[in-house]
């Protein structure tokens, strides 16, 4: 049977560019604010998976993302660089999930998708740098992580050989059986997109986004299964409402506040040379410096 | 409900209590006598006869030691059960982690095993009361789990009301060493390691291990020249440098400046990276964002250096140098070489 790599991928808003409106009352994150893009090391990990394709053959790679409907935008992203299948997580029910609701939820769709190999997640997500939905993913599932990947070394008979970066150097593990492996940026990039894919994929659609499409459309997506993006809700994956959303979180934000900075008695200078000269003076004087 | 703290101990590569762990006890102690509870220290590897001496001065109770062969170096699995069930045995409801490669492989792992929350890269703990209107419920002494958030100019308080432990990670540095005058002898409590680790918790093998002595430690530096993406290219940083060895500093940098490829990862200063405390911290074209201030505001003296006068960061330096870094530096530079001699 093809060896089957599952990944897990996330569309974070951009914190690179993040407005005043960026969070509402209730402490959650306003999404619908903010421009969302595929989050950075998850590319790292689906390309980690992509490497592990090639060296297989015959394999295939499944991204699974739980969002909004919109974030259906990344799997097909993911297709265009090479994988194979997407599964959208959406729900309402889902929604102010923190990391040990989000891994449970991720966690019954991977054992929908069983058996499998391998399941790859980023090291972490931008949107909050927890960097806890993987190991957390792993223990729900039973299965040994590797975390912080740099490096697909290869097969050794069955057993998968990776790379890890550390704090103060790296470490080669060796894994028998499925495992869950997170990378680290400091991986290889991803491909980039594939012309070829791009016309294949760029017509997958997931259910919900089907609704809104024509007659016709419909029935050329029935012709091509490839392009649906499977959609699966809290009843799909038969979910224990109470462990899911804000209900299913133990951590709560008490409170969110926008940093007051205490004005410090400061000192404004220019860059001129009696300015600068001034200033090196009093340091030395000081003895801040000298 | 008990309140029983618990920090976990992580062994550095020579066998010592890393930093972190103990800049961890020196909080967990204030905030156990806050609580009226004890203090505890879980220590997992081989050969751990120094752990107790290391942490008698940082006010550790009970310390739980599970030594054997197989327990060194650190892997996920056998590290992450013996944690899980001593907390559980324990009925620990404070847990604290070192935000290092090692504490954020473990802590989410323990997390989802007890089913409780977990914050990482905090930046202050604090214990206070919760009140729900709507059950009219005053939940008391709570962990207030606080770090900078999302995006800009944002600081969160997280607390976990129902769900316990509560637990956080904390990178280091951001916790200040206290060692106590008068040393405690922990009492410690010796764990056979065959009943927290099974032979399947060994699934995954080192085969090999290329670790390094630590090469950048801007950490102990007393005077840093940080360097942000208003530097504009790894040739200004150049100048950060010379600056810095004229007087005998370190270079950090802004994420955004690591991002930009500008300076290596290890002198990323911030919420992920390190929190320095230097005497002297220069900023050069940093814009002053909360995830960066909130690894060095408790610098003795901040001197930024920006074209913009009102970015953020001349909120909290003591001087503010209006102008680009090209200019000011080798002024600075030649100024300190004339002025020193
Ligand atoms: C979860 C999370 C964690 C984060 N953790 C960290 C962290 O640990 N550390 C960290 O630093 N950031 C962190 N960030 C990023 C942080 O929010 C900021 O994006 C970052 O600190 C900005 O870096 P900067 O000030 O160098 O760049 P910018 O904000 O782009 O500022 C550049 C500054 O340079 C000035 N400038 C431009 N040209 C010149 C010139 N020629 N001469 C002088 N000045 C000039 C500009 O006026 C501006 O003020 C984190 C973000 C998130 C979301
Ligand atoms: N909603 C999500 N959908 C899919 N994958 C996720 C989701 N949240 C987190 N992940 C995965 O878990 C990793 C760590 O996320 P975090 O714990 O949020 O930093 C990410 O890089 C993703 O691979």
């Amino acid at each position: 049977m093809s060896y089957k790599i599952l990944v897990l991928a996330k569309q974070v808003p951009d914190t690179r560019n993040v407005g005043k409106d960026a969070m509402k009352s209730d402490g959650t994150v306003n999404r619908a604010a903010l421009p969302a893009i595929f989050n950075p090391e998850d590319l790292n990990a689906l390309e980690f998976a992509l490497r592990v394709k090639d060296k297989k053959g015959d394999a295939e790679v499944i991204i699974i993302t739980m969002g909004p409907p919109r974030a259906a935008d990344i799997i097909r992203e993911g297709m265009y660089r090479g994988a194979d299948k997407g599964v959208l997580i959406t729900d309402r029910k889902f929604a102010g999930s923190d990391t040990l609701a989000t891994s449970y939820a991720i966690s019954l769709a991977v054992k929908k998708l069983a058996p499998f190999d391998m399941v790859v997640a980023g090291r972490q997500a931008i949107d909050g740098d927890t960097a806890q939905v993987g190991p957390q993913v792993a223990e729900k599932l039973n299965i040994p992580q590797i975390t912080y990947a740099e490096e697909f070394i290869g097969f050794s008979g069955k057993k998968i050989q990776v790379k890890r970066r550390l704090e103060r150097g790296i470490e080669i593990l060796e894994a028998e059986g499925p495992v869950l492996i997170t990378v680290h940026s400091s991986a290889a990039n991803c491909r980039v997109r594939n012309a070829k894919r791009v016309m294949k994929y760029k017509y997958a659609r997931t259910e919900i986004e089907l609704q809104e499409a024509a007659e016709d459309y419909i029935e050329m997506l029935e012709n091509r299964p490839y392009l649906q993006i499977k959609q699966w809700s809290v009843t799909d994956l038969n979910a224990d409402v109470s462990l899911l959303g804000l209900s299913g979180s133990p951590t709560k934000v008490k409170k969110i506040e926008s940093v007051v900075f205490t004005q410090k008695n400061s000192t404004t200078l220019s860059s001129s040379d009696s300015d600068i000269n001034k200033l090196i003076k009093s340091l030395i004087s000081s003895h801040v410096i000298g | 409900m008990s309140k029983n703290i618990f920090v976990y101990c992580e062994i550095t590569e020579e066998g010592h209590v890393a930093d972190v762990s103990l800049e961890l006890c020196s909080r967990g102690y204030k905030l156990a006598k806050e609580l009226g509870v004890e203090l505890n220290a879980i220590a997992i590897g081989n050969n751990l006869n120094n752990v107790a001496d290391e942490v008698s001065a940082f006010g550790v109770n009970n310390l739980y030691l599970t030594e054997d062969e197989k327990l060194f170096p650190y892997l996920n699995m056998p590290h992450s059960n013996i944690v899980s069930k001593i907390l559980k045995e324990q009925k620990a409801d404070i847990v604290l982690f070192g935000a290092t490669s090692i504490g954020r492989d473990l802590a989410p792992r323990v997390a989802s095993t007890l089913k409780c929350g977990l914050t990482a890269d905090c930046t202050s703990l604090e214990i206070g009361d919760h009140y729900v209107k709507k059950t009219d419920t005053t939940y008391k002494n709570l962990l207030y789990q606080i770090r900078p958030a999302f995006g800009g100019n944002i600081v969160a308080t997280i607390i976990n009301p129902d769900m316990h432990p509560q637990m956080a990670t904390v990178r280091e540095g951001v916790m200040k060493l206290e060692p106590l005058r008068k040393k405690i002898k922990p009492e410690v409590i010796k764990l056979d390691v065959n009943k927290y680790v099974s032979k399947s918790d060994f699934a995954i093998s080192i085969i090999d291990r290329q670790i390094e002595a630590q090469k950048i430690n801007i950490k102990g530096a007393q005077i840093i020249i940080a360097g942000g993406y208003g530097v504009g290219s790894k040739k200004n940083f150049g100048l950060l440098n010379q600056l810095a060895e004229l007087l005998g500093g370190e270079v950090g940098a802004s994420r955004a400046a690591v991002d930009a490829g500008y300076a290596e990862h290890e002198r990323q200063i911030g919420q992920t990276g390190v929190t320095v405390r230097p005497k002297l911290y220069i900023a050069c074209g940093i814009s002053g964002a909360v995830q960066h201030t909130a690894g060095m505001d408790q610098s003795a003296q901040v001197i930024s250096i920006n074209i913009d006068e009102e970015a953020p960061i001349s909120n909290i330096a003591d001087y503010n140098i209006i102008g680009t870094i090209e200019s000011v530096i080798p002024k600075m530079i030649k100024y300190y070489r004339k002025n020193s001699k």
